[in-house]
């Protein structure tokens, strides 16, 4: 045990509190838009791990950012994915839990070309 | 014969030492149970030295009078009606940021300094931390008075305690404090007596009180005034415990040296408010943040910790890392701000054109290149009816519980992104001085409660946000969004525009 403690049995005590299992039946997924510094960190969801990667990006990652100007001109093609620390090209009909995204994965996507406003990464 | 008057210093021998006693029925270690865990080693509890040499009788009276004086300050401010004769209506924010996410910070101090005055088993730190306790409560007490003044007339103000053990952005200085008041009394001392209350203070009171003083807040400008000499006497206390700690014994060296390294981070992060309330907040700006680090931090610290080298101790680590951030929190933080407004218990706006050319000249190497086309933007999305918010819940940092916004060292174009494995799950920090504060103590830091993970798990009154807003006991539409179109704007321009009639 590396905290030190003033009870030895410190330990037994712990209370984990993001344990997946406190999710109900969600898992806790991070996602993030690079270089669109304007989302001013990752954003965070609960989400199944049954979901299709497919479902996600309809239905998680574009609405929510669809309000940058830069959004219009995202070749969905072309983007870049990195689940945790791994470039990966997930397979869209398969869940999130197929594709790798563990409870608090994060998901980062690239959208080559696209540099936020002005390039200035905003 | 009449009695001789006895010196100060008697005078203090008399009332602080030999009042204790070795216990005979118990054995000291059972009565003062806390002392000696955190490995911290002391041979002699008399070499304590306290300059200030306060006892109880002098604290009184002193306090008294200096109070006396700030309550007929108060009163004439709200009889001559001194809310109305600040620079604008927006400064009230400095105020609402200041009694949420501060005031209830001095009465954690002053529960800490009691525990410490308790558990500390040397006469000389229990009398000191018992007074600093006595003064933290004066101060919240104070605090709530004057600012009660403004809490009838703006919004944000009223359920601050509430507010400060839920909402989101206020659990990262609740966490702060919670931090240092489970750890043993020692830590606590080093945390909040010495990393906050004598590395950091002038970088927490300097900027809100001559904030006040330069936007026309008398009443604030007075509470200054008078924790001022209170501030100097817990400045004292935190220098000498370091130097007692350290002239003790040699092996407590590598355990003051952690928490120097621990709180001066902790402290750092918390007052990336201060740094936003500077630079954004205050509508006629004092300093910015990055000179007020210069001179407070890297001057004043810098000064301190060669002082302070004689003990083999260092400068905090990763104090290079803050340096280097004193460029861009004040401008991430109010990003942060701007987005989430509708969750934010005060009000945001973009700053205007002067003012960003403020900013430019202050941040000639960033502000320009990386935060100006943000706010330009955002500006434009404004004119055209489309006002930018960030619609999800951000991703906070394990340790210190804010949103993980901060840039790459080296790379403002980049969020740092860090994490660790603990027992099979996963923690993520929004730097390497968050990880390594958890990862020194794990078991501590993965019961964080992340308000984020609270809302998700269904313990924040629901899953919509007004649910939430209404856990938060936040007044939607009066207390959040921007200042332009609140009722606290329309109250201003009223009493603005009674001026200008008056005058005619």
């Amino acid at each position: 045990m590396s905290v030190v403690a003033l009870t030895p049995d410190y330990e037994k005590h712990i209370e984990f509190r993001d344990l997946e299992s406190n999710f109900h039946g969600n898992r806790v997924v991070y996602l993030h838009w690079e270089q669109h510094l304007s989302f001013c960190s990752a954003i965070a969801f609960p989400l199944p791990p049954s979901m299709p990667f497919g479902a996600f990006v309809e239905a998680i990652v574009k609405p929510h950012y669809n309000a940058h100007p830069d959004f219009e001109k995202i070749d969905w093609a072309q983007v870049v994915w990195m689940i945790d620390d791994e470039k990966r090209t997930p397979e869209m009909e398969k869940s999130l839990d197929e594709n790798g995204v563990k409870h608090k994965s994060l998901v980062r996507f690239w959208t080559p070309g696209l540099s936020g406003y002005k390039g200035s990464a905003s | 014969m009449t009695a001789k008057k006895l010196g100060l210093k008697q005078r203090y021998a008399h009332m602080t030492r030999g009042l204790d006693w070795e216990t005979s029925y118990q054995p000291m270690d059972k009565v003062f149970p806390y002392d000696t865990f955190e490995g911290i080693k002391i041979k002699d509890w008399s070499a304590w030295e306290d300059p200030f040499r306060l006892t109880m009788d002098a604290y009184w009276k002193f306090q008294a009078e200096k109070e006396r004086k700030l309550y007929a300050v108060i009163d004439a401010f709200a009889q001559n009606n001194g809310q109305t004769g600040v620079t604008d209506g927006r400064y009230a924010n400095v105020l609402k940021l200041f009694l949420t996410g501060i005031s209830p910070e001095e009465y954690q101090a002053h529960r800490g300094f009691a525990y410490a005055g308790r558990h500390l088993r040397g006469v000389g730190p229990r009398v000191a931390a018992q007074m600093q306790s006595l003064d933290e409560l004066r101060h919240i007490q104070t605090q709530i008075h004057t600012i009660s003044h403004y809490n009838k007339y703006f919004d944000g103000l009223a359920e601050f305690p509430h507010m400060h053990d839920r909402v989101w952005y206020l659990s990262v200085p609740k966490s702060f404090f919670d931090d240092a008041r489970s750890a043993g009394p020692f830590e606590f001392m080093i945390a909040i007596g010495f990393a906050f209350e004598y590395v950091l203070t002038n970088l927490l009171f300097v900027p809100f009180m001559s904030g006040a003083a330069y936007n026309g807040d008398m009443s604030t400008v007075t509470f200054g005034f008078s924790a001022q000499s209170d501030e100097s006497r817990h400045m004292t206390l935190g220098i000498e415990v370091i130097k007692f700690l350290l002239e003790q014994h040699p092996d407590n060296l590598p355990i003051v040296q952690k928490w120097v390294d621990k709180w001066f981070w902790r402290g750092h992060r918390v007052l990336g408010l201060v740094a936003m309330m500077m630079d954004y907040m205050l509508p006629k700006p004092v300093m910015s943040w990055k000179e007020a680090w210069e001179i407070y931090f890297t001057e004043a610290g810098g000064a301190l910790f060669q002082d302070l080298a004689r003990y083999g101790l260092r400068p905090p680590k990763y104090a290079d890392i803050a340096t280097a951030e004193a460029e861009h929190i004040s401008h991430q933080n109010w990003a942060i701000f701007y987005q989430y407004t509708h969750a934010a218990a005060f009000h945001t706006w973009l700053p205007d054109a002067k003012h960003m050319d403020w900013l430019s000249e202050k941040y000639p190497n960033t502000f320009d290149k990386y935060y100006r086309p943000r706010f330009e933007m955002w500006g434009q999305m404004a004119k055209e009816g489309k006002r930018f918010y960030n619609m999800a819940l951000p991703q906070l940092c394990q340790t210190c519980q804010i949103p993980m916004g901060y840039t790459e060292p080296g790379d403002p174009t980049t969020i740092c992104f860090r994490k660790t494995q603990f027992r099979g799950e996963t923690y993520h920090f929004c730097s390497d001085g968050c990880k390594d504060i958890f990862e020194a103590e794990p078991e501590k830091f993965a019961q964080a409660w992340l308000p984020v993970h609270q809302i998700f798990q269904g313990n924040c009154g629901g899953a919509t946000i007004p649910d939430v807003l209404n856990y938060y006991r936040m007044n939607v539409g009066a207390d959040n969004m921007d200042y332009v179109g609140s009722p606290d704007e329309k109250l201003w321009n009223e009493w603005q525009a009674d001026k200008i009639r008056t005058a005619v």
